[in-house]
């Protein structure tokens, strides 16, 4: 048993020197409980329909979302939309589709099946009409950013006066959670912004939690199938480790020799 | 194979063993006589070969939805992640087990390093083992490079024109490697191919690995050469075969809770943006496994020589069995040496660590005070520590009581013998 703790101390000091090696560049973060940390965390539904909506009428404007389709809407562990209403929001966007039998593209209203339609043509067009900055695609941004979610609540927080000394081009803003403070998007949010039809008041705040949230979720659609597997999992892992730790002893015990 | 014949009781098992002796191998392998003191740290070979399998089998899954073409390698995997049934737990336990692969080979070469299991007559099995340790990275590594984010591409990038440190050849040996002026659809279709085909040659190995450890059989904590069977052996099944079942299930509680919990903490973030030649990350950072060898690298300010010092630091690994002198095997016995292998342990930590860090100011100083330890404990410490240590009198078996000053005749010439070496 002794050398089990020797061991399991092993496996720490090099998973900890990983994970502060990880955390070279601290930066203090805005922080906020988020529903769907922990061993059961689960997202809040209603916190991923408002960011939906933050989604859609904010950042869809320049930010695609390629990954996720309409259908998305609908499926377990997400916004859970009704059937009826992810049609409807799918019918609202036109999607380009064809050639038909005359070789022509046409537009259609969007089915479950498609995939979220792109606010720009291509990488080039957003870039043109961006400044030359890529707005990034937003499904998996939420893993693709160091801090993560917090980084991005804090982001859409972040705007600032640049601080005396600091000139910034045009199109260019001060915001304190970037990398290197500068960023070419404006400050997006502004109290009242839109409004929630649940009736939640629109803060900034609020609209940073719930796109957050919302952001989360385009990333790891299935995390709450994984935490509640990952608890199946473990407990019977740890309850078959249990059993078998007796059978050891008592196949070891004919021996008489220490396990 | 076999100290003892044997037959199988029915005649249909009699007639089968006859022209193909499977059952004499089942045989073997459950009857295999293994010495009865091995600690917990001998289990990870077995933990290892569970990585290896769980490693293929979610690769087969991943290879039949994964798509390797520049265009569509990203977003294949995202497709496994959100639309192929549980692929996200497939591709999660795939990419996580490749750290816990690491983290238990590593337990297992220091297990090797402390009790000596690397000295004669276990020398072809250590050797074997560094080929698959090295083949073990050279698939982690083109592994990374599949999903074909920002981290794999300008891994890719940067590991690849190592080569170009050759001199004379180099330039053509990187163009090569990339099928192209740039690592780019070629290479990842290339690596693709690669990164499928070593997991089977690395089963192949382990499966030398074993047969050459059944020659000589186990080493063990007091390490010493036990009569087999005796005393002091158990048959592999069904002590050893729980003591491992056991061991395992605890690593995988660990798995588990990397995969379920934590599943992307072990990677880096700038991989979940799609590569993009035109983008350099601000830090390219190799995965946590071979941030020490990254580390010696970079603290040699001259390219070739770079790789050169890193590629020694693990082949260095494989003249251990001659570089180290001692007879003794087990670093229980001496006192030294276990102070310079505690030393050593730290001193890799260090380069890991380091090896996640820019490599300028303090940070380099001490990668390179640490780069040099490493080549100084194995090229000079060792062969000398041979000579000059005083070791403890070992024990004749297992199954005898420690010393402490026991009249024992024959551990008392054993103590002379030590002494006057």
């Amino acid at each position: 048993m002794k050398n089990f703790i020797r061991i399991s101390l092993l496996i720490i000091l090099i998973i900890g020197s990983q994970l502060n090696s990880n955390a070279a560049e601290k930066i203090e973060y805005l922080k906020t409980d988020w529903s769907f940390k922990g061993p059961f965390g689960k997202f809040d539904r209603a916190a991923l329909q408002r960011g939906y909506q933050v989604y859609t009428e904010v950042c869809s404007s320049c930010h695609s979302m390629k990954y996720l389709s309409y259908r998305n809407l609908v499926q377990n562990g997400g916004p859970e939309f009704s059937e009826a209403q992810a049609k409807a929001i799918a019918a609202s966007f036109e999607v380009k589709d064809g050639p038909n039998a005359d070789g022509e593209m046409f537009l259609r209203p969007g089915r479950l099946s498609d995939k979220f339609v792109m606010p720009y043509e291509n990488e080039k067009a957003a870039q043109a009409a961006n400044g030359g900055a890529y707005p990034p695609d937003m499904t998996v941004l939420a893993k693709a950013r160091g801090g993560g979610v917090d980084y991005i609540y804090s982001l859409l927080q972040g705007y600032e006066d640049p601080p005396a000394g600091v000139t910034l081009d045009d199109g260019v803003y001060y915001n304190k959670y970037m990398y290197g403070n500068k960023i070419k998007m404006s400050n997006q949010l502004s109290d009242g912004l839109v409004e929630y039809s649940d009736g939640t008041n629109a803060t900034v705040e609020q609209m940073a939690k719930d796109v957050t949230t919302f952001l989360m979720w385009t990333a790891e659609p299935h995390l709450e199938t994984r935490h509640r597997m990952g608890f199946k999992a473990i407990v019977y892992l740890i309850i078959l480790t249990v059993l078998v730790y007796f059978s050891m002893k008592k196949i070891w015990s004919r021996i008489e020799t220490e396990v | 194979m076999s100290e003892h014949e044997y037959t199988p009781k029915s005649k249909v098992g009699k007639w089968f063993n006859d022209r193909l002796p499977l059952l004499t191998l089942a045989n073997h392998l459950t009857d295999y006589p293994t010495p009865k003191n091995l600690n917990y740290w001998w289990t990870f070979g077995g933990i290892l070969t569970f990585c290896l399998i769980t490693q293929i089998v979610t690769g087969l899954v991943l290879a039949m939805h994964y798509i390797a073409h520049a265009d569509m390698a990203f977003e294949s995997v995202e497709h496994i992640m959100r639309d192929v049934n549980y692929g996200w737990l497939i591709r999660y336990i795939h990419a996580n087990g490749a750290s816990m692969f690491f983290l238990a080979v590593y337990i297992h070469i220091f297990r090797s390093l402390f009790y000596g299991s690397y000295k004669s007559p276990r020398e072809i099995i250590w050797i074997i083992g560094i080929i698959i340790y090295l083949l073990m990275m050279a698939a982690a590594f083109l592994g990374y490079v599949l999903p074909w984010g920002q981290m794999s591409f300008w891994g890719a990038t940067v590991i690849t024109n190592l080569f170009s440190a050759i001199p004379l050849v180099g330039e053509g040996i990187v163009t090569w490697l990339w099928g192209g002026y740039s690592v780019d659809n070629p290479t990842l279709t290339r690596f693709f191919t690669l990164h499928y085909l070593i997991p089977f040659l690395i089963l192949g190995l382990v499966v030398l690995h074993i047969w050459a450890l059944h020659v000589p059989g186990n080493n063990n904590p007091i390490g010493i050469d036990i009569k087999k069977p005796s005393k002091d052996t158990v048959p592999f099944h069904p002590y050893i075969v729980i003591k491992d079942g056991f061991a395992l299930l605890m690593f995988m509680i660990v798995f588990a809770f990397f995969v379920f919990y934590t599943p992307n903490i072990l990677g880096h973030a700038d991989n979940y943006i799609e590569a993009n030649p035109l983008v350099t990350p601000a830090h390219i950072v190799p995965e946590w496994y071979l941030l020490p060898f990254y580390a010696i690298l970079r603290s040699v300010p001259d390219k070739l020589l770079g790789v050169i010092a890193m590629l020694s630091a693990i082949l260095i690994l494989a003249a251990l069995p001659w570089l180290d002198t001692s007879k003794i095997r087990s670093a229980v016995f001496r006192p030294l040496y276990k102070q310079f292998y505690w030393i050593l342990v730290a001193d890799v930590l260090i380069l890991g660590y380091v090896g996640a860090m820019p490599a300028e100011g303090l940070y380099l100083l001490i990668a390179r005070v640490a780069t040099a330890y490493y080549f100084l404990h194995f090229l000079v410490i060792l062969p000398v520590l041979g000579f000059k240590e005083r070791t403890i009198p070992v024990p004749l078996s297992i199954t005898e009581p420690i010393l402490g000053g026991s009249p024992n005749l024959a551990t008392a010439k054993n103590k002379d013998s030590l002494n006057n070496q």
